[in-house]
């Protein structure tokens, strides 16, 4: 597997591991069938994520798109938490190989889910969650990829 | 490079100098075809025969029984096909297991889509099968039984020459695919009256490239190989002499006091299986504790992911392997370690350590120096655990 320096970097050095204290946004993504599973809690004041950790259990590229989507949101707001796509992160990783791109797609979701997580709390009625569309087929797609 | 602790045996080993030495004169001055009958090609024909010689004088076998091929994967291909076709009119149906090497276990799904029935017997929680489930599943359109000596990835060695009984008192032809065993454990054809055999070289720190097919007198799969007559005609293409040459040579140095080998490398891997299981919690050994390769060490650990131990492991010069989906570019874990009945969680958190003859004790430390931290550090990323 080769992985860039960038992927290497954020693997060997992930950024914002754990679990922040006094979260009001938690999600949780993927499932250990797939080999996968990323949380993340954020902490969001006046729609600005004003900090945010991840957990991750999975394959390298699961730690470094984790890592490096935990950097590309913090200190935004919320709205441009949720614009943040896999191909951002995947680029701001300088590529992954085309087995890894599912692990992109699931920080993505991880942060969606997080977000939603909050609105839910809030008693915010909006709909902001992704669900994995099944199209690297990574996961054979199988029906317990999305969030438990 | 040169720094790497090389744990990964199983995977390939590296070319002997001795081995090469004697491979060398065939890559260079002595390029003659071996069907050839001026002296150039007379040297690569004696050099081929006398080969054969060395290998069967290992095996225990007659020079006329073996047969060179590209690898072991071809070995078994030819088998398994060959056999297959071979006696089609007595029946079309074959036994294997659920935990073989793909060469095997895609060939036999390949003759299931051409009309041959597979039966793959399952193994116990060690990797064993078990001989009453052979028994059981024998039919009498039963052709052919291809069981593999010794597992890949968790080391478990199967009852070879058990299995070759229950094959021939029921008239049964039996392959095994002993590609991690020979080189790392005694193995006598006659002893264990199998009627075919697969080796590779590369296994046994002989070149990659070639590999051999042992054939009992009077057993006769169809040819995989279709050409000229090299082989004694049952499998063409022009031989390659300096790899044969190495395969010999390496065969021969591999099983050179062997037992004191075995023996030798049996306490390396206990030493390493002992201390992880003080060392890390929360870990499982896979595989049989005693029917095991001597250089075989494969364990899971919970709550983490394979590929990013080895990455970590790699980042410290230590090369190993997992069963992990994401090592194998396949989609899912390991078929080998969910057959033992392992959760995916735990397939995809195994690690494989294969040792050779040239690892110390040294080697050894270095993991079991690293290891309980690489893991903690993954546990304490993970969200499956907790403290």
């Amino acid at each position: 597997m080769l992985y860039s320096e960038k992927v290497m970097d954020h693997f060997s050095n992930p950024r914002n591991v754990g679990e922040v204290e006094n979260a009001n946004a938690v999600g949780q993504v993927g499932n250990a069938k797939c080999g996968d599973i990323m949380k993340i809690s954020m902490r969001i004041e006046n729609d600005i994520i004003e900090e945010v950790k991840f957990k991750t259990f999975g394959c390298g590229a699961a730690v470094a798109t984790s890592s490096m989507a935990t950097e590309l949101v913090k200190g935004k707001t919320i709205d441009e938490a949720l614009s943040l796509t896999n191909k951002a992160v995947m680029e701001a990783l300088d590529g992954l190989p085309p087995v890894k791109v599912h692990c992109s797609v699931l920080a993505e979701e991880a942060i969606a889910a997080c977000i939603q997580n909050y609105y839910d709390r809030m008693g915010i009625e909006k709909n902001v969650s992704k669900s994995c569309s099944g199209c690297c087929e990574t996961c054979h797609n199988h029906d317990e990829h999305n969030n438990i | 490079m040169n720094n790497t602790i090389y744990l990964d045996n199983a995977a390939t080993t590296p070319l002997r100098k001795e081995v090469l030495d004697e491979m060398m004169p065939y890559l260079t001055d002595y390029y003659g075809n071996a069907s050839s009958i001026y002296k150039i090609g007379l040297a690569s024909r004696t050099a081929i025969d006398s080969a054969r010689e060395r290998v069967a004088n290992v095996l225990g076998c007659m020079p006329k029984e073996i047969y060179f091929t590209s690898c072991g994967s071809e070995s078994d291909n030819w088998a398994i096909k060959g056999y297959a076709m071979a006696s089609l009119k007595k029946g079309n149906h074959i036994i294997t297991s659920k935990i073989e090497h793909h060469a095997v276990l895609h060939t036999c799904q390949y003759l299931e889509k051409n009309g041959f029935e597979v039966t793959y017997l399952p193994v116990d929680e060690t990797g064993m099968i078990s001989l009453e489930d052979l028994k059981n599943a024998i039919r009498p359109t039963t052709t052919l039984i291809t069981i593999m000596y010794a597992n890949n990835e968790i080391g478990t060695i199967q009852p070879i020459k058990e299995i070759a009984k229950i094959a021939h008192e029921n008239g049964i032809v039996f392959h095994t695919d002993a590609v991690q065993a020979v080189g790392s454990i005694k193995v006598d054809v006659k002893e264990l009256d199998v009627d075919m055999l697969s080796l590779s070289a590369h296994k046994f720190n002989g070149p990659k490239g070639i590999g051999a097919l042992y054939i009992k007198r009077g057993v006769y799969p169809h040819n995989f190989m279709h050409g000229g007559a090299q082989e004694s005609g049952k499998r063409a293409g022009t031989e390659n002499t300096a790899n044969i040459v190495g395969l010999a040579k390496a065969l021969e140095l591999a099983t050179e006091n062997l037992d004191e080998k075995v023996k030798k490398l049996s306490e390396l891997r206990d030493y390493i299986i002992d201390k992880i299981q003080s060392d890390i919690p929360h870990c499982r050994l896979n595989g049989h504790r005693d029917m095991r390769l001597p250089g075989n060490v494969n364990f899971s650990f919970e709550f983490i992911e394979g590929e990013s131990l080895l990455l970590m492991l790699s980042m410290n010069d230590i090369a190993a392997s997992s069963g992990s989906a994401c090592t194998s570019g396949s989609l899912d874990p390991s078929h080998v370690l969910l057959s033992i009945g392992l959760p995916h969680e735990l397939a995809h958190g195994s690690l494989r350590v294969s040792l050779g003859y040239q690892n110390t004790k040294e080697d050894a430390d270095k993991l079991l120096q690293v290891l309980p931290g690489i893991v903690q550090r993954l546990r304490d990323m993970s969200p499956l655990y907790e403290n």
